[in-house]
């Protein structure tokens, strides 16, 4: 599934045929555009973020797109005025937790289609694929129902439990591309030499998907993290909401909108994932890539 | 490999494997029936019944906090007469379609300038990939504040550029509404299409285009009869799902515009939202959500046909 990147890229060998001003023309001035247009909205939260009210409101003496005196007032008043540190400590929560749940299972159900090769494994791999295409905008009222029912509604049960039939078909299905990758004399080897299934999945299986493990993990971390219709419906109380729940229903309300707090809390919000990303991106981009090419 | 590891292991007298032990260990359906039960009980209870009750309760009356009957095909009757939700679905079609054609076109135009010799490739393709990695819902708010209808900053630009005389109302309005999200949903689109698209272009081999250069093929030629067909099955792919995420989408509207003005932004899935929490009706709103499940099949459907094709064109390798 790690595909190895052919060397050169396609179309480098050819670049010697083209001028420098063709270049700029045809390469620098619209890849700049791109940059501007998918990075502005993130400089247009900082700086807001950052922004005093006065300055905020005032285009005509204060160039809206420089800060003349930064302020952490708004990001004072969204830590200390607000539940937004309870927040934060939820969505990690339910985050982390959710993700190793998922982990496990994926990894077990990925071991056992891909190297059990039960009767029927096959069509298992296939119904986890289609359980990862059915989207949460249509399970999210049986699964309120449920939620009322079983008593979860208005506690992190509700998103914890939840949260895995989004992350357990992406996992298992990126999972079983990886495992497919190792080869499976070292398997051989290790049952003939008298090891348990589990030994072997314990011992040679998982130390050798490391990368792949990084890459579900980081990923089910993002989805959980950035999941916000399941966390809508089934939360109701302010300090069991996660992030983006809360910044978008409870520094909202009113006539006023504190822009410089709500730019500000989707900037601390989205911190997370960005740091969490930018230390993994060669997997984040090899789970994205892999899941849609196996 | 097999030899190694025996002259790594010195044979130590080992007692004979106790024998029921060793079935289990042996049965293959028993074994797989073990390890599939964490994630088959998670999925089956939370994935697989909710879908057969989403079912049912748009068959039935239920309200929130009251057990429904059984009323028929009732919802769907009302559904049929509701203009509100016959708007749902031409919005829903038309954010689809649009923001679906926009991704593609801007997202492979974005791949292929990636693929070109770069500085600083591995930077350019992190820092493209953050609009996705980014929470929709804290993304949509910075949306929101650029959409101000009073200190958008687009407007503001647009009037000091001279283009435009009055701030444009762009929430306010239906057709900007409409444009607005859109917009909003392509920017946070791209990223997706254009970075899975470049892994696929990087499978190209550069021997292609050599060759076709030396016949003579111009770029557009190149693209066209080489780029082109290599990528049509991970096109296929990603636009799938694609199309799948933006049908259903739910956060950038409910952040955005909530439906209005004028339902003239509501989709399905926030018309479904609307009806059944804080409408309470929990039927009419589950029957909005399975009315999207046929679409929702025909896309599964190509999607497994262009998977299929993928096969065919490896070799049967895959």
């Amino acid at each position: 599934m790690f595909r190895k990147k052919t060397e050169t890229p396609a179309g480098d060998g050819m670049d010697y045929l083209e001028s420098i001003p063709r270049r700029v023309v045809t390469l620098w001035i619209p890849l700049i555009l791109f940059l501007f247009v998918l990075l502005f909205p993130f400089y247009w939260m900082g700086v807001t973020s950052f922004k005093s009210n006065e300055e905020l409101y005032n285009f005509n003496d204060f160039s809206p797109f420089w800060v003349a005196h930064p302020t952490l007032d708004n990001i004072h008043r969204l830590l200390f005025r607000t539940a937004y540190p309870e927040w934060l400590l939820n969505t990690m929560l339910v985050s982390v937790v959710s993700t190793f749940l998922s982990l496990f299972c994926a990894v077990c159900a990925a071991y056992a289609i891909e190297r059990l090769r039960f009767k029927g494994a096959r069509y298992v791999g296939l119904a986890i694929f289609l359980a990862y295409l059915v989207p949460p905008s249509i399970l999210f009222i049986p699964l309120a129902s449920m939620v009322y029912a079983y008593g979860l509604f208005d506690t992190k049960w509700a998103l914890i439990l939840t949260y895995p039939t989004f992350l357990i078909p992406f996992c298992t299905w990126l999972l079983m591309g990886y495992f497919r990758s190792i080869p499976y004399e070292l398997e051989e080897c290790a049952l003939i030499d008298g090891a348990t299934r589990l030994q072997i999945l314990v011992k040679i299986l998982l130390p050798l998907a490391v990368p792949g493990l990084i890459s579900a993990g980081i990923f089910a971390f993002t989805l959980s993290w950035n999941e916000f219709i399941y966390a809508l419906t089934f939360i109701q109380s302010s300090e069991q909401k996660t992030v983006p729940v809360g910044v978008v229903t409870e520094l909202v309300e009113g006539d006023v909108y504190h822009w410089g707090s709500l730019m500000a809390g989707a900037l601390l919000g989205s911190l997370p994932v960005a740091i969490l990303y930018s230390f993994f991106v060669e997997h984040y981009v090899a789970s994205m890539t892999g899941a849609v090419k196996e | 490999m097999f030899v190694d590891t025996k002259h790594h292991r010195p044979a130590k007298p080992r007692a004979a494997p106790a024998p029921p032990r060793f079935r289990l260990g042996e049965s293959r359906a028993a074994m797989g029936l073990l390890f599939m039960l964490p994630a088959a009980s998670i999925l089956l209870l939370f994935l697989a019944y909710p879908l057969g009750l989403g079912v049912w309760l748009g068959m039935t009356d239920t309200r929130v906090g009251r057990i429904g009957h059984y009323i028929g095909i009732e919802n769907y009757e009302m559904l049929w007469m509701d203009s509100v939700f016959w708007t749902s679905v031409f919005n829903t079609f038309l954010y689809t379609v649009v923001a679906s054609i926009a991704k593609f076109a801007l997202g492979l135009y974005l791949a292929l300038l990636l693929n070109r010799h770069l500085p600083f490739k591995a930077f350019l393709r992190a820092i493209v990939l953050l609009p996705w990695i980014v929470p929709t819902a804290l993304s949509a708010i910075a949306f929101w504040w650029i959409y101000d209808s009073q200190f958008s900053i687009v407007s503001w630009s647009l009037q000091r550029l001279g283009l435009i005389d009055n701030y444009i109302n762009f929430l306010g309005d239906p057709a900007w509404a409409r444009a607005s999200v859109i917009i909003a949903n392509v920017w946070r689109g791209i990223p997706f299409v254009a970075i899975t698209l470049l892994a696929g272009l990087q499978t190209i081999p550069p021997s292609l285009y050599e060759a076709a250069t030396i016949d003579g093929a111009t770029p557009w030629q190149r693209f066209r009869y080489v780029t082109f067909p290599m990528l049509t099955p991970i096109i296929a792919v990603v636009m799938t799902f694609s199309v799948l995420f933006t049908f259903t989408d739910f956060q950038l509207i409910y952040v955005l515009t909530r439906g209005g003005p004028l339902n003239a932004t509501h989709l399905m899935a926030t018309l479904s939202f609307q009806r059944a929490i804080p409408g309470g009706n929990l039927g009419e709103g589950a029957a909005i959500a399975v009315t999207m499940i046929p679409f929702l099949l025909s896309a599964i459907l190509f999607s497994y046909f262009g998977l299929q094709r993928r096969r065919w064109q490896h070799g049967g390798t895959d």
